[in-house]
């Protein structure tokens, strides 16, 4: 379990990170969503070690973070980076070896995952001369190879096509099905939602919203139905205690903010409609993150 | 893992990419074939053989063979003219009694200052005190040491771009969040150094074969000595140089880049090679110059070739330049660090000291 406590951090006297508090918890795949700018990197960078947080903590199973753990854990930075003269294999085999692998395990995990991503083709080609999704496959590597404890990866599917981001969607699974935590922001939010179990918001550098997906849409979440008819919906807006929020002639979205009984008030709606005459559809909306995200910061 | 296991890994890769770069290979290439030319080509090319003369006399014919000038007596004046005018010999030395020499030389357009030369008979001289070694081969060997030590301490350069390289490809912050940032350093140092050093040997080896090549083997026997002092004084004096090559490329962000940090580290190159070069004469210079790090890796070695100084001063020399090595390296991580994650055209060195805030370092 990665804790992350009240971490603050100034840049010339810009406060980028304050009193920032979240978790990231084995098993499962925790998104880390915020604006640009709102210390998503500086946050991974802090608890990789790459910088250092002027306050609060990082424990990583309520122990501070030393070299030899921080070690055991696999980084994808936001700004890639490999030696674009080596050779794939050879670089990941290195990288493997920097983490702590023997020379032998080094080679015989980087086997593994060139296979895994469809790169063994490529091993002894020098890194620049793939394609930059090819390149991107080779970090996702860079960051595997240890078999990590934790997995922290900064957008991880920018500049990929459609098919890479399923590969990397189902790696960061697999890792997640091994017991590890795994930390990724992003700002494609459709990925998030698709993707994380839990989520974690951060707007000014703190924490704005944080749990697991479900709840967090359920605490978000006004009671909204959708309801489509065969005429005018225009009626809705007269029922008692319903706020209409779209109407568009058959269609019509509408909340029930105040409603203890929800359910039951949707129902004389729907009641209603049927009286009038044939009904096409009738649904709960669910927020999507998006919205979630809007109404949080 | 541990630091130095993290250092040995990085020395590796450094060491690898080098030996499979062509870089490397052309200089040391070069380097080779420099060292032959210098030994053989000036005997190839060099006017070797001594000058004909034609001789016509008893005084002249006595003259010319105590000189090693090569001797054709021939029976008259005119037979010496007319080899003089067919080219046959260079000159011709003949009888003259109205000359306070008693000879007189006969050539064609210009003084054949060579055989003038040669006939001259300078007195002979008793030295009291002679000096250990000749001005010109002391002259040589302080030269073969400055130029041995820009050479190499130029090609340090290699460890800036490579310090460049890994931050332009943001490279660097996956290795800073695995590896201390100290064995990076360390790692980078002990590649280069180790390499220059492999070179400076392989060169070593092969200057005897080369000097003997160009029938110069009594050379060696002078320099020898003097190479004793000159290995230390090197070794310590180039990993000083690649400690401050290693910030000058931590300092920028891009390789086009380097040339705004690069020209500092030139100059301190270039002190130990001009100092020596002309403070040789001065003796007071050069003795200061045995004691200042950077030059002293030269000027040191140098002064002890010439026979100079007592023990203890090449001995103090060292542990000033192993001094300085040791906090120009703590100075150089600190930097390193605190420049490493840093982008911009370049790293002002109060923020690269102030940035040092890496609590792995």
């Amino acid at each position: 379990m990665l804790q992350v406590r009240s971490i603050s951090r100034s840049f010339q006297g810009n406060k980028v990170l304050d009193d920032l508090s979240f978790h990231a918890a084995p098993g499962r795949i925790t998104g880390f969503v915020g604006a640009n700018g709102s210390g998503k990197t500086t946050t991974m960078r802090i608890i990789l070690g790459v910088l250092a947080a002027d306050a609060g903590t990082v424990t990583w199973h309520g122990v501070p973070i030393t070299q030899q753990v921080r070690q055991r854990f696999g980084y994808m930075p936001e700004e890639r980076g490999l030696y674009p003269k080596m050779k794939v294999a050879e670089q990941i085999v290195y990288l493997g070896r920097l983490h702590g692998l023997d020379l032998a395990t080094a080679r015989h995990n980087t086997a593994a995952l060139l296979e895994r991503l469809e790169l063994i083709d490529r091993a002894d080609d020098p890194v620049e001369r793939l394609s930059m999704g090819n390149q991107q496959r080779v970090q996702i590597c860079a960051a595997l190879v240890h078999e990590p404890d934790l997995l922290i990866l900064d957008e991880p599917f920018s500049g990929l096509d459609p098919l890479a981001i399923e590969t990397v969607l189902g790696v960061l699974r697999a890792q997640a099905a091994r017991g590890v935590p795994v930390l990724f922001s992003s700002h494609q939010l459709e990925l998030v939602e698709r993707l994380c179990d839990d989520l974690v918001i951060i707007s000014g550098g703190t924490t704005a919203a944080s749990g697991d997906r479900k709840s967090l849409r359920a605490r978000f979440s006004t009671p909204r139905f959708e309801l489509v008819v065969d005429g005018d919906a225009g009626w809705v807006r007269d029922v008692p205690g319903v706020e209409v929020s779209e109407l568009d002639g058959a269609r019509v979205v509408f909340d029930l903010p105040e409603s203890e009984a929800e359910s039951e008030q949707a129902q004389r709606v729907l009641q209603e409609a049927v009286r009038r005459g044939p009904v096409r559809s009738f649904g709960a909306v669910v927020p999507s993150l998006a919205e979630i995200f809007r109404e949080v910061i | 893992m541990s630091f130095w296991g993290a250092t040995h890994l990085v020395a590796q890769r450094e060491i690898n990419a080098q030996i499979r770069g062509k870089g490397l290979w052309i200089t040391f290439a070069l380097f080779v074939v420099g060292l032959f030319a210098a030994a053989i080509l000036p005997g190839v090319f060099g006017d070797d053989s001594a000058p004909a003369v034609a001789t016509f006399g008893p005084q002249a014919t006595r003259v010319v063979a105590a000189t090693d000038l090569e001797a054709r007596a021939v029976a008259d004046l005119e037979q010496a003219q007319a080899l003089v005018r067919g080219g046959e010999v260079d000159a011709a030395v003949v009888d003259d009694p109205a000359s306070t020499t008693g000879i007189r030389v006969i050539a064609m357009t210009q003084t054949p200052y060579q055989v003038v030369a040669a006939l001259a008979a300078p007195p002979p001289v008793d030295l009291l005190a002679p000096d250990a070694v000749s001005d010109q081969v002391l002259f040589l060997a302080s030269f073969a040491f400055a130029l041995v030590f820009f050479i190499f301490g130029m090609s340090g350069v290699g460890i800036a771009q490579s310090v460049v390289t890994e931050k332009q490809t943001r490279i660097v912050e996956i290795l800073v969040a695995t590896i201390p940032v100290r064995a990076l350093l360390t790692g980078k140092i002990a590649a280069y150094s180790l390499l220059v050093f492999g070179q400076v040997g392989a060169l070593a080896l092969l200057a005897p074969l080369a000097l003997r090549a160009g029938d110069l083997g009594v050379l060696l026997s002078l320099i020898a000595p003097a190479l004793g002092w000159f290995v230390p004084f090197f070794l310590l004096g180039y990993v000083l140089l690649a400690s401050v090559w290693a910030v000058a490329g931590a300092l920028v962000s891009r390789a086009e880049d380097l040339s705004s940090t690069t020209p500092l580290v030139t100059m301190l190159v270039m002190i130990p090679y001009l100092g020596v070069t002309f403070f040789q004469d001065n003796d007071q210079a050069m003795t200061v110059l045995s004691y200042v790090p950077f030059s002293s890796a030269v000027a040191m070695p140098v002064r002890m070739f010439a026979g100079e100084p007592q023990l203890w001063e090449p001995i103090v020399s060292l542990a000033i330049l192993a001094a300085t090595l040791v906090v120009a390296v703590l100075v150089a991580a600190r930097l390193y660090t605190g420049s490493l994650l840093q982008t911009g055209a370049r790293v002002r060195l109060r923020r690269a000291w102030s940035g040092a805030e890496n609590p792995m370092a």
